[in-house]
């Protein structure tokens, strides 16, 4: 196998892990602020639940997850997966873990604005929603952002972690060129190690204009 | 009419333990200037708290303009009104904070903007004009588009007063507006109140400033322990207390 074919075939797992990463923030940014609302609920029950729930993903390796998202439908319930069954269960999985850590990056960043901005928007006759759309929640991502960019960093590894299902990204796809006769063998690792790299730069380097674009206060 | 009345107002803390507030009246009429002064944990920024609708009081009424925001029932409990009554109520007063509570995110003149535009529907362009308007009045004409970050304490208490003048409110609460600041930045905010009272502002100010009250207000109260012990005449309160507990707090200014 030559060099060009491995990295053809990294390259096409590549594209695989892409979407992983996409679809996931895609699901699991705007989650993340609906389980942090129902994590403040006053109705109390909602609140447990959504407590449990974050324990959950937050107690539990991502790994066991998305083999319990994958087969569960099945085994339990007896439910025949759709043919692309195995794509849908490493976004739903990963979309509900991050989702949870992401609820409470928010309700650590929504709770450190002080209270005082609630209530000069409350004198001001703001409603509770434009106090929070307008006042609460733009504060909130400026302050939640470091803690954001450091998941999504962790997001770009994770993806990796579909392979447990059996999800041909691009460490599975590594994995199986450095054990296939006449491949460059373990290279291939290293190499998808600099494709991860490269795209975490790149990640590293967004999320950094985007807190720039954000300091233009404070 | 009285622009404010407040009758019979008590708050409790702690569950029912802390009276923070004991059977308080208080009335304000229009283009009055009320300084309410007192020791710490006297209840004046309680009082002004549930004037403004921020903290609930336990019992009592509260009225603007004659409109209920909030009347006894028949076990004496303070029953708010709806919540369309109470957003009109709510344009009716300003609060300028002790530690002004601007938008950091906003620029000056979208912090004055904004509600206008928002809760009271102007447009864009009244609401510009009438923020232009302000800042100009308070010595902040070039500070439009700077952010709060960037200006002082005393230039960022000016915004948060314009702020609260744009929605042109009946009445403007003060909660010390001073206490946050530099002695030298004092006197700056003064003179902005000095210059609303003249303009005939209906104002209540709760402050430390014994001077600054003797010369504005129209009438001081001096709160202590939850009542109201003495109220009147400024140069009366202030420079001959009749009560000995006012003598008792004067004195402590007296001396500095």
């Amino acid at each position: 196998m030559t060099y060009q074919t491995m990295l053809s075939l990294l390259g096409q797992g590549f594209l695989t892990t892409l979407a992983i990463f996409l679809l996931t923030l895609l699901g699991s940014l705007p989650l993340g602020l609906g389980i942090t609302f129902c994590r403040s609920s006053k109705f109390k029950p909602l609140q447990w639940l959504t407590k449990f729930y974050i324990s959950i993903m937050r107690g539990t390796p991502l790994m066991l997850q998305l083999i319990v998202v994958f087969f569960c439908p099945n085994l339990l319930f007896g439910i025949v997966p759709p043919t692309n069954w195995r794509f849908i269960a490493v976004i739903l999985a990963f979309v509900i873990n991050y989702a949870a850590y992401f609820a409470e990056i928010y309700r650590g960043g929504i709770e450190s604005i002080p209270v005082g901005q609630y209530e000069a928007a409350e004198v001001l006759g703001y409603s509770k929603t434009q106090t929070f759309c307008k006042i609460i929640l733009p504060q909130m991502v400026k302050r939640v952002l470091p803690s954001v960019t450091n998941e999504v960093i962790t997001l770009v590894k994770d993806t990796s972690l579909a392979y447990a299902i059996g999800m041909v990204e691009m460490f599975t796809r590594a994995k199986q060129i450095a054990v296939a006769p006449n491949s460059p063998g373990i290279v291939t690792l290293f190499v998808a190690g600099l494709f991860y790299y490269i795209f975490n730069f790149i990640v590293a380097w967004a999320m950094e204009r985007i807190e720039k674009r954000l300091s233009y206060y404070e | 009419m009285n622009v404010l009345e407040m009758n019979n107002i008590k708050k409790s803390f702690n569950n029912h333990t802390l009276h923070v507030l004991q059977d308080i009246s208080l009335n304000v009429a229009e283009g009055e200037v009320v300084a309410i002064i007192g020791p710490s944990g006297s209840g004046k920024s309680t009082l002004l708290r549930c004037a403004t609708l921020l903290t609930e009081m336990d019992s009592g009424e509260l009225l603007y303009l004659g409109d209920y925001a909030a009347k006894n029932d028949e076990n004496g409990n303070s029953v708010y009104a709806d919540k369309a009554a109470l957003k009109k109520i709510r344009s009716h007063f300003g609060l300028v904070f002790q530690n002004f509570n601007l938008f950091p995110h906003y620029s000056v003149l979208k912090n004055l903007t904004d509600a206008q535009i928002s809760v009271l529907g102007r447009s864009k362009e009244e609401a510009k004009q009438r923020a232009e308007v302000l800042l100009e009045k308070m010595g902040l004409a070039d500070k439009g588009d700077a952010y709060p970050c960037q200006l002082s304490g005393g230039q960022q208490q000016r915004v948060a007063i314009a702020r609260a003048l744009a929605m042109d409110p009946k009445i403007l609460f003060f909660d010390e507006p001073t206490s946050a600041l530099d002695p030298e930045l004092t006197g700056e905010i003064l003179k902005v109140i000095r210059q609303l009272a003249e303009e005939n502002m209906t104002m209540v100010i709760v402050t430390h400033e014994m001077a600054f009250a003797r010369d504005v207000a129209d009438r001081v109260i001096f709160m202590d322990g939850g009542v109201i012990v003495e109220q009147g005449d400024p140069q009366q309160v202030i420079n001959h207390p009749q009560e000995e507990r006012t003598r008792q707090f004067l004195s402590r200014f007296a001396q500095n």
